[in-house]
């Protein structure tokens, strides 16, 4: 066990990072992908073929969720070093 | 070589790789048999993850569905991909830190009442059950297809390859089979896909073609593919492709329920705490989602490609110039044509079923099938008296696309064997979460407690038997009306049960056993309430939740939604009116939050 393991914080701003991804999660997938679609679909340039909301809905927000994860793996890793929880072995 | 021995050559040599991996990997502890031994690399188990998690009906109908549905089509490609995030920020690094070996064991210690464990046992037995079913059913099928075998042989066969490795190498087994099996899946669903991107746009990467041009009418004539596709729907007679859905709300709340209810199911929960610690298990998790993301992007671009070159090759067609395809899978009962209007030639219109039913072939004495005047099979179905002529299963679009494109034969016998491997791997996944439910769950914590381990091992193995005969069962006797209607209760459940209880159960302190317990059963309560109601009983479709000017209201597809809200309001009063948690197990909820150290919980 290294250093400082204040939890307290750790938490906290684990459940940040928790809040600012799923809000992008829930604006790519329920907002472009649903509520704001056809809106999306007139006003924004089409992607290709594909107007803009019916291609977050089936392909952009896939593409979204898969770079989420890998920005939440990011940022998770740097707060367990930050506290001194990432020892080897020690879980 | 026929088609029959390249089918024979990949699914036998898929067979012996799952059983020498089988046989490689037995399982000796309990340890083993329900988390291999913790010692997983994240890139495998990710990989095992995707495979168990992409069922028969992924594999085979998802774009079929999208294929007819079109833009509705997303509530599952959202739906089952959205859920991982959850999954992923939410459920399993927590419960991993929590370091036991299921479901019903988390929410049995956090809510310090063996009621709570009963209670998601019963409900991870049900989920598990409706689940299973429907893949022995799919392996029954392939087999049945492919080999022309009565389905029943087919679905005992299934079974015994699962048995071999399920039950032997528990969860060992079954994780480094499932890496086999997505290997095959995935070049089995995008080879085809490639193949057919080029024919129709040129490009070979399908997620682009499925945003550019349709170039088959030669380069001058391009138009973008979905502008061509609506463009037939809309001469046809059908939805736009691009359009947009009923109600809204309705939509909203049927991809929420497959979000949450995804998070919530506990054969997925339980393959993350195969691997070393919390990093690996968010590593892991984000690799699950890389490769079923691989699958769930072509599907889209699959479903446009097939429909667009199903309506161009067969719509006004002849029927005695189609290709060979179209009689093959008429032959197999899968496609149906009647001659309405008695010209010769097929019509394809979106004004309702050609005939009414799946299609009933009029057969002669010896059992061969009657045929018209251009050599058509004929029906016994009443047909209908709108201008569709053309009858086709939705499967067809998958499992056919490597022929429609004209691919070379060992590319069909691929999709074939990633048929077959998407249900074995499911099948096998739910087997273990239902084996561990009754061994561990049940038998040693509520039941027997001083069972020792290689005693609970044995229970295990004897419980998948068990699972594996009531599956094989219900794959050779289908409860058909029901299994069809029961889909819904899997997510629904899962949504209102599982989700809920577990995040309050990490996120708060102040939850406890008595707001957990009333929270899961009036969440449950309500779902299953609400869909046995309109399901079975109600002969309408007035549904409740109706907030939208001529909307339709939450159907029993999106109610789990609705049941997660009840099931997180309960809980919380519940639980301010009673008195908070002890003190342990709030320093456990201290504990699992972060990831390492500190905290009692050990394994056992």
């Amino acid at each position: 066990m290294s250093e400082t393991h204040d939890s307290k914080t750790y938490w906290k701003q684990s459940l940040k990072i928790i809040a600012f991804l799923l809000m992008i999660w829930a604006f790519v997938s329920f907002g472009c992908g649903i509520i704001f679609r056809e809106y999306l679909d007139a006003e924004m340039p089409s992607v290709g073929g594909a107007p803009f909301g019916f291609w977050m809905a089936q392909q952009g927000s896939i593409v979204v969720f898969v770079l989420l994860l890998f920005v939440y793996n990011l940022l998770m890793n740097r707060l367990d070093r930050k506290h001194g929880y990432d020892q080897e072995g020690s879980l | 070589m026929t088609q029959d021995t390249w089918n024979f050559i990949f699914i036998g040599i898929t067979f012996v790789v799952y059983i020498f991996i089988a046989i490689r990997s037995r399982a000796a502890s309990t340890r083993e048999f329900y988390v291999a031994g913790r010692g997983v690399s994240p890139l495998a188990n990710g990989m095992a993850t995707a495979a168990d998690w992409m069922s028969a009906a992924t594999f085979i109908s998802m774009a079929g569905l999208i294929a007819s549905t079109g833009y509705a089509g997303s509530r599952f490609l959202m739906g089952w991909t959205g859920g991982f995030v959850l999954l992923t920020v939410l459920i399993v690094p927590y419960l991993r830190k929590f370091k036991k070996f299921t479901v019903p064991d988390f929410l049995g210690d956090r809510f310090y009442s063996n009621a709570a464990r009963f209670v998601a046992v019963v409900c991870a037995i049900f989920i598990c059950l409706t689940y299973i079913m429907g893949q022995m059913r799919g392996v029954g099928l392939v087999f049945s297809r492919l080999f022309d075998i009565s389905i029943s042989f087919g679905v005992i066969i299934g079974s015994c390859i699962v048995f071999c490795y399920a039950a032997l190498g528990g969860m060992k087994g079954i994780t480094y089979t499932q890496v086999a099996q997505y290997c095959v899946m995935v070049f089995a669903y995008t080879i085809p896909a490639v193949f057919i991107s080029v024919m129709l746009t040129g490009n070979a990467i399908p997620q682009l073609g499925f945003i550019g041009d349709y170039i088959k009418d030669g380069a001058e004539h391009a138009v973008p593919l979905l502008e061509k596709l609506n463009g037939l729907n809309k001469e046809l007679g059908f939805a736009q492709y691009t359009g947009g859905v009923k109600d809204k709300w309705d939509f909203f709340c049927i991809t929420a329920a497959l979000m949450f209810g995804t998070a919530g199911l506990p054969h997925v929960i339980v393959r993350f705490f195969t691997v070393k610690d919390v990093k690996a298990v968010r590593q892991s998790a984000s690799w699950t989602l890389a490769f079923i993301a691989i699958i769930y992007l072509t599907a889209p671009a699959v479903g446009s490609f097939a429909r667009t070159n199903l309506i161009e090759e067969i719509h006004n067609q002849e029927y005695k110039s189609v290709p060979a395809w179209f009689t093959g899978w008429e032959n197999r009962d899968l496609i149906a044509w009647v001659d309405k209007n008695d010209d010769g030639k097929i019509q394809y219109f979106g004004d309702g079923a050609a005939f009414s039913g799946k299609p009933a072939f009029k057969l002669d004495s010896d059992g061969e099938s009657l045929r018209g005047s251009y050599n058509e099979r004929l029906l016994t179905n009443d047909i209908s008296p709108g201008r569709n002529e053309l009858f086709y299963e939705r499967d067809i679009l998958v499992m056919a696309n490597p022929e429609i494109a004209g691919l070379p034969e060992w590319v069909i016998a691929l999709v074939m064997a990633g048929c077959i491997a998407a249900a074995l791997s499911t099948a096998a996944g739910l087997l273990l979460v239902l084996s561990t439910s009754v061994s561990h769950d049940l038998l040693k914590c509520i039941v027997k407690p001083d069972l020792n381990d290689k005693q609970e091992l044995m229970w295990a193995r004897i419980a998948s038997l068990g699972a594996l005969v009531v599956a094989a069962y219900f794959g050779i006797n289908p409860p058909a009306e029901f299994v069809a209607k029961t889909v819904a209760f899997a997510f629904g459940l899962a949504c209102s049960s599982f989700f809920p209880t577990i995040v309050l159960g990490i996120f708060t302190k102040r939850i406890n056993k008595e707001g957990a317990i009333a929270g899961m059963i009036c969440g449950i309560g309500f779902t299953l309430g609400y869909i046995i109601y309109f399901q079975f009983y109600a002969n309408h479709q007035d549904y409740w939740f109706n907030f939208l000017e001529n909307g339709t209201g939450v159907s029993p597809e999106g109610i789990g939604f609705i049941g997660m809200l009840i099931n997180f309001m309960v809980a919380y009063f519940v639980s301010m009116l009673t008195p908070p948690p002890p003190q342990d197990v709030q320093d456990m909820v201290e504990s699992i939050r972060v990831p390492q150290g500190a905290g009692e919980a050990s394994d056992h």
